[in-house]
């Protein structure tokens, strides 16, 4: 091992590779290894060896029409039964464990594919179609995500965002069906920022435990929805009415096979959110206003003896991150389901939770879980409609039952921001 | 130019933590505020740096009073500050730490990073300080810590410089240096304060020496007048006698062992890198070192807190290497924490709640899973008295006492029993002078009852006046084995890391 | 840990003595003061409340400004028809407060598991998860077993208290092996229950036979809890063994030494662990007694309920609504036994304010998140009503996600 040098002043820290790694490698390379053989043992002999599988790449509404992939079902989740195996076996040797998460990510991912090729066998999958439901089931989800890290950069932990959308969907509805899209919009994202603005007054100024402060604010939020919803809602029927949200078909790029559904036929709120991810990475890490925020959140002291004022920054931030939520709330009512419903948030702004600490507090991270999270919901659709025997509540929970799973497995790894959830008590 | 501090007082709920006092500090010049834990230093550099708001009192530049609402006043009317625990945001770089607040930026508030490297590089230069501008705060060290510290003062312009125990976590070279960076600073024409407890230091660095007492300026003298007994009998108010009233040891078994000990601390760097030594029935050895040479990590393995890599601990013939700490309470292994409000207590417990912490589930207090509360209210009675706890009553939360009577709280449980070996970790710091000579004398009653006693402190007078042993620990290595009664300049070189 | 000087100790940071955790050492509580900040929160609540009644009466709206007079009458009226209704349907008649009590005893239960994991400083939102399960289990035996009442009422209760059991000991293991947030896993753990039993439920064995939805068949007889004041009174025994539980909770929190490393681990599990207590232990057992009282909750939603199915929608609100129970009672069992009962009433209440002054029994969840609100932030309330006192001390439970 190596020799501290006794005269330096400045030594490097010599971390000392742990077991623990190790460990994780090895358990991710069982893991691996089992899925390996369920992909081969189910997947590509619990199919007729002639089975083939299609999968559709464009949409009826596409330009390019007719675009297909088909595969020999059986040989192709052998390959894949051959791949996770290899990562499988590759973690167990114990090598090069910064790639324990990604070995894990491509298996899981090979994983599922075969799982589509077995459930699409002798007959045809819109693959398009799945990927493009992805996108949009994640935006509300990546935007309560962004809501909540963008809270917790700056110190407040945010379990309200539940709330912050349900009330905004509320909103949105009401405004949108009396005054039009733009004002029910803005709206929504303005009773998002109030909402914000209650839980950091509570927060802050009477140091109420946050996740009390955020919790209270769900269950106000359910309460007052729900009781304007049938006391004006149900007599005003014109009210929860608003007018539908057509797509923004971006010209060219739109017409590009697979990528054009994807990513560039879709509402505003889509391109929207895209656009808040971009700013909030740039804001965050390269700005004054990002790296104030950050310091507050890591070390209000430090701030405070510079002469940042940690309370109003704290405010700032997390009134302005409820108009990210107030956006995602419009985008549920206005554009997802059209028309508000009794709790029609569901428990979305918890996953939303999840997906910030899954994506490490990262914008760009939040993205990525949003769009995991996402991927999970649609399949979890698609694969009803295959009929595949497996109970439909089944796929319904693997969202939960993923998030139960990286929430484990990643706290340790994870870090929230040094000085999240604690009150800041200046002299 | 001059900064002057007049009449200052401030009050706290029950305290008054600065009476009346006054201070003047110079361009080029170097004052030293001397006074021992608790006399109000901290206090009163919180006021000069717009933190705390004085009750009485005006602090003033040229004579311009200033009326200090935060620290942005104090940075703008050009006081800065290095504070004991660093201002340092860990997942920051060192230029973003610190052009922090004052950021340098283009269009639309985006930072420019190269003028930020700039400006550290700059300053880094002018007064060779030496630092990197790319690295983490997290990645570096303590001594460049500090260095990022005093251009954080810099950068803002600062006229006058506060530093608050700027030595504590410093090594001895680390220490020289920094002597030499306040030079330069001197020389460049800043007032500095230097705020220490050290009597050494004050002496070594100070142009100027002011002693605080229980909030109040007690002398203001010059380094060639006093000598370091004169400051301590200053500082504290009596003659201070520094040395503990004790027989010589009469050591006898070994009882416990450590052989080959390896520790990793929190970063997974190894704190504890083979470490051995035995301590006897009978005898107190004192760990000696800067703080940061792994005292920490080294006690949180033998205690069973801390997983230890390799090497053993034998506790007589016993393995208490993998030992948890009930198991080690167990085998009568009594343990001071060293932080004393993090892991020793509860604060939310009242004083017979803590007094039972970790005896709680055996008798008399519970009998089966039922708590006898009766038996412990009558034991918590009993320890009160007898380990002079000052204490309203038991059932307070303990949160109200004073530090020196939270410890007191911790002796009592952890001496009131039959005790083997004793594990004491900076068992008087922090507090007042009072409840150190009595805590003292409790650890030597139990090493003549013929327990085996281990102490570790950062303050090398503490260990020298209660250890029969000094082991001095550097960069989690044993550095050298003294008696108490060895050349102090040795144990200083062996701290520094030299080889004797 | 920084040193503290101890001049600069700072009293008003240390709790105050009349805390009103009724410690078992002995600090009594000040009747008159701890009763004073709940019982300003609920009518504070009430009042708003009562303006959220006015300013959604569209009738009245809609002519406030041709006729503000009638407006204003109008609402005040509609105001006071619905607190009436309220009233009386809590606490008007004998039939109101069994109905009050009937409402009470499962949000008791289950908060009683919510305040124990408070003590351990752990949030457990996942009562509702619990319920489900436990209500699954109690089902079960209740249905498949065949024994005399004075057997298979314990049997089918103790079915309800291992489902929630494992429920919730499963998010208290992962948290105390991995770290894991119970606040992210039992809300998980939440929807998971409930997709599971919608899919169980339509198994057969457990599915009402001729049935197509997830509904299951009915209890036997002898599994159902005994009615407490005659057939025509809602109220079990149910209430009376909610009751026990509060003095067992009691007993538990601050008389057994399971209590005591709780209550420790909760305040600083720094000092639990240097103490010698098995802090990964503690915490799992926390969240499985937790979870065992909430699926306590959970038999009784089955056992006491006509028609003594159980169904998706089994748990109601119960396991959110039993969070501010919680916290309205301030973690202590004896606070929690009233919260419920208040919640019970209003629940009741809310009830024959839907049917007699058509006011949606939605408002009772507002009122309870007010109250809760002002119960968590005192300075709030002494903010509104001018009472003069530390306005910042509030109720630290949680610990951020690293804890």
């Amino acid at each position: 091992m190596t020799e501290v040098m006794a005269r330096d002043t400045s030594i490097e820290p010599v971390v000392v590779k742990t077991s623990v790694d190790q460990r994780r490698a090895r358990i991710v390379g069982v893991i691996l290894i089992v899925l390996a053989a369920i992909v081969l043992g189910v997947f590509a002999f619990g199919v007729t060896p002639e089975a083939q599988s299609t999968f559709n790449l464009s949409l009826p509404t596409d330009a390019i029409q007719g675009l297909s992939v088909t595969v020999n079902s059986r040989f192709f989740s052998g390959l894949m039964a051959v791949i996770i195996f290899v990562l499988g076996l590759d973690r167990m040797r114990g090598r090069n464990l910064g790639f324990t998460n990604g070995a894990l990510g491509l298996g899981l991912l090979a994983f599922v594919l075969a799982f589509l090729t077995w459930a699409a066998a002798d007959g045809s999958f819109s693959m398009v179609g799945m990927l493009r439901s992805t996108v949009i089931s994640a935006v509300v989800i990546t935007l309560g995500a962004l809501t909540g890290l963008t809270c917790e950069r700056s110190g407040v932990i945010n379990i309200g965002i539940e709330g912050q959308l349900l009330t905004a969907a509320f909103v949105a509805v009401v405004l949108s069906s009396a005054f039009g899209t733009v004002v029910g919009v803005a709206g929504a994202m303005l009773i998002g920022a109030v909402l914000g603005a209650l839980l950091a007054w509570l927060a802050i100024r009477f140091r109420v435990d946050q996740i009390i402060a955020g919790v209270v604010i769900n269950i106000l939020a359910l309460g007052l929805t729900s009781f304007l919803a049938s006391r004006v809602l149900s007599e005003a029927q014109d009210l929860n009415a608003p007018a539908r949200i057509g797509s923004w078909r971006i010209p060219i790029l739109a017409d590009i096979p697979v990528i054009g559904p994807m990513f560039f036929d879709h509402t505003f709120f889509v391109y929207g959110t895209f656009l808040i991810v971009v700013a909030l990475h740039f804001g965050f890490f390269r700005t004054r206003w990002g790296l104030r925020v950050r310091s507050v959140g890591e070390h209000p002291k430090a701030a405070d003896t510079l002469g940042i004022d940690v309370l109003k920054t704290r405010y700032r931030t997390v009134i302005s991150a409820g108009l990210i939520a107030g956006f995602g709330g419009a985008f549920l009512a206005l554009a997802q389901i059209s028309r508000f419903e009794e709790n029609m948030t569901g428990g979305i702004g918890f996953i939303g939770l999840a997906a910030m600490i899954f994506g490490r507090w990262m914008p760009f991270g939040a993205l990525a879980a949003g769009l995991v999270f996402g991927f999970s919901g649609a399949l979890a659709q698609k694969v009803g409609i295959l009929g595949t025997g497996i109970p439909s509540e089944f796929m319904l929970m693997l969202p939960y039952v993923a998030t139960v799973i990286v929430v484990a497995g990643l706290v340790g790894q994870a870090r929230p921001p040094a000085a999240d959830g604690q009150p800041y008590i200046k002299q | 130019m001059a900064l002057e501090l007049k009449g200052i007082t401030k009050r706290f709920p029950g305290v008054v933590a600065n009476d009346g006092v006054s201070l003047t500090v110079g361009s080029g010049e170097v004052v030293a505020l001397l006074g021992e834990n608790g006399a109000g230093k901290t206090t009163l550099m919180n006021i000069l740096y717009g933190l705390y708001t004085q009750d009485e009192g005006t602090v003033s530049i040229d004579g311009q009073v200033l009326s200090l609402d935060s620290s942005s006043d104090a940075i703008a009317a050009g006081i800065g500050m290095v504070h004991q625990h660093f201002m340092l945001v860990p997942v920051f770089t060192v230029a973003e730490n610190v052009v922090l607040g004052q950021e340098p930026t283009g269009l639309g508030g985006v930072i420019d990073r190269d003028e930020a490297r700039k400006t550290v590089m700059d300053i880094s230069e002018r007064y060779n300080l030496r630092v990197d501008p790319d690295a983490l705060v997290e990645n570096i060290s303590v001594g460049v810590e500090q260095r990022v510290e005093i251009i954080k003062v810099l950068n803002r312009e600062a006229r006058f410089v506060v530093f608050d125990e700027p030595t504590a976590v410093l090594t001895p070279q680390e220490v020289d240096e920094f002597f030499g960076i306040v030079e330069g600073l001197k020389a460049d024409g800043k007032g500095i304060v230097f705020i220490t407890h050290k009597l050494g230091e004050a002496l070594r660095v100070a142009d100027r020496i002011v002693v605080m007492r229980a909030g109040k300026v007690v002398a203001e003298v010059l380094p060639a007048d006093v000598t370091t007994q004169d400051l301590a009998d200053l500082m504290v108010g009596r003659s201070v006698d520094l040395q503990v009233d004790k027989v010589p040891a009469a050591p006898t078994d070994t009882v416990l062992t450590v052989r080959d000990f390896v520790v990793l601390d929190d970063r997974n760097v190894k704190a504890v890198d083979g470490v051995s030594f035995d301590v006897r029935a009978g005898e107190i050895v004192g760990i000696a070192g800067v703080q940061g040479n792994g005292q920490t990590e080294l006690i949180e393995g033998l205690v069973g807190l801390r997983p230890v890599m390799s090497g053993q601990a034998h506790l007589g013939d016993i393995d208490i290497t993998d030992f948890n700490p009930r198991q080690l309470h167990e085998r009568e292994v009594s343990h001071i924490p060293e932080d004393r409000q993090g892991s020793g207590l509860v604060l939310d417990f009242t004083v017979a709640e803590n007094m039972i912490l970790d005896s709680y589930y055996q008798r008399p207090f519970s009998r089966g899973v039922r708590m006898d509360w009766d038996a412990t209210f009558e034991s918590a009675e009993r320890l009160v008295e007898q380990y002079d706890v000052r204490t309203p009553g038991i059932h307070v939360p303990v949160s109200t006492l004073s530090g020196g009577n939270q410890q007191k709280v911790i002796v009592a449980r952890e001496f009131d029993r039959d005790v083997k070996l004793v594990i004491a970790s900076q068992p008087t710091r922090g507090i007042d002078v009072g409840s150190i000579e009595y805590i003292h004398n409790q650890i030597v009653a139990k090493r003549d009852a013929g327990a085996a006693v281990l102490v570790v402190s950062s303050e090398l007078d503490e260990v020298l006046a209660l250890a029969d042993r000094v082991l001095v620990l550097f960069h989690g290595k044993i550095a050298g084995e003294f008696s108490p009664d060895a050349d102090v300049t040795d144990i200083g070189l062996a701290m520094l890391g030299s080889a004797v | 840990m920084s040193e503290r000087e101890p001049g600069r100790r700072v009293p008003e940071e240390a709790p105050t003595v009349e805390s009103w955790v009724d410690r078992a050492t002995g600090v009594g509580t000040s009747i008159g003061k701890s009763l004073m900040l709940p019982t300003l929160a609920v009518i504070t609540a009430l009042i708003i409340g009562g303006i959220i009644i006015a300013l959604s009466d569209t009738d009245s709206l809609s002519i406030l400004f041709s006729d503000p007079r009638t407006a204003l009458r109008q609402m005040l009226s509609e105001v006071w028809a619905s607190y009436r209704a309220l009233f009386r349907g809590s606490i008007g008649s004998v039939y109101s407060i069994s109905e009050t009590l009937f409402a009470a005893t499962p949000l008791l239960l289950a908060a009683l598991g919510i305040a124990l994991g408070f003590q351990a400083g752990l949030f457990n939102i996942g009562a509702q998860g619990q319920i489900i399960m436990g209500a699954l289990l109690a089902t079960y035996v209740g249905i498949y077993v065949t024994a005399p009442g004075f057997i298979h009422i314990p049997l089918t209760l103790l079915a309800g208290i291992v489902g929630g059991l494992i429920w919730g000991g499963i998010p208290g293991l992962l948290k105390a092996r991995t770290g894991a947030h119970e606040v992210i896993t039992t809300i998980m753990f939440n929807f998971i229950a409930l997709f599971f039993i919608q899919w169980i439920l339509t198994t057969p064995g457990l599915q009402d036979p001729g049935r197509n939805n997830p509904v299951s068949a009915a209890l036997a007889e002898t599994a159902r809890l005994p009615k407490l004041f005659g057939s025509s009174y809602r109220v079990t025994i149910g209430f009376l063994i909610a009751l026990a539980a509060v003095f067992a909770v009691h007993w538990l929190l601050y008389r057994s030494s399971l209590g005591f490393e709780m209550r420790a681990v909760g305040a600083n599990p720094h000092a639990g662990k240097y103490a010698g207590m098995n802090v990964a232990l503690v915490v799992t057992m926390a969240m499985a007694i937790a979870g065992g009282l909430a699926g306590m909750a959970g038999a009784n939603q089955v056992m006491a309920l006509d028609p003594y199915k159980a169904s998706p929608a089994l748990a109601g609100f119960v396991g959110f609504d039993a969070i501010t129970v919680a916290l309205l009672g301030r973690s202590n069992p004896i606070g929690v036994m009233w919260a419920a009962v208040l919640f019970g009433a209003l629940s009741a209440g809310g009830r024959e304010m839907q049917g007699a002054a058509q006011v949606p029994i939605d408002l009772v969840v507002v009122l309870q998140a007010l109250i809760v609100i002002f119960v968590a932030a005192p300075g709030l309330i002494r903010v509104i009503w001018r009472i003069k006192g530390e306005t910042t001390e509030s109720q630290q439970v949680t610990s951020g996600w690293g804890a």
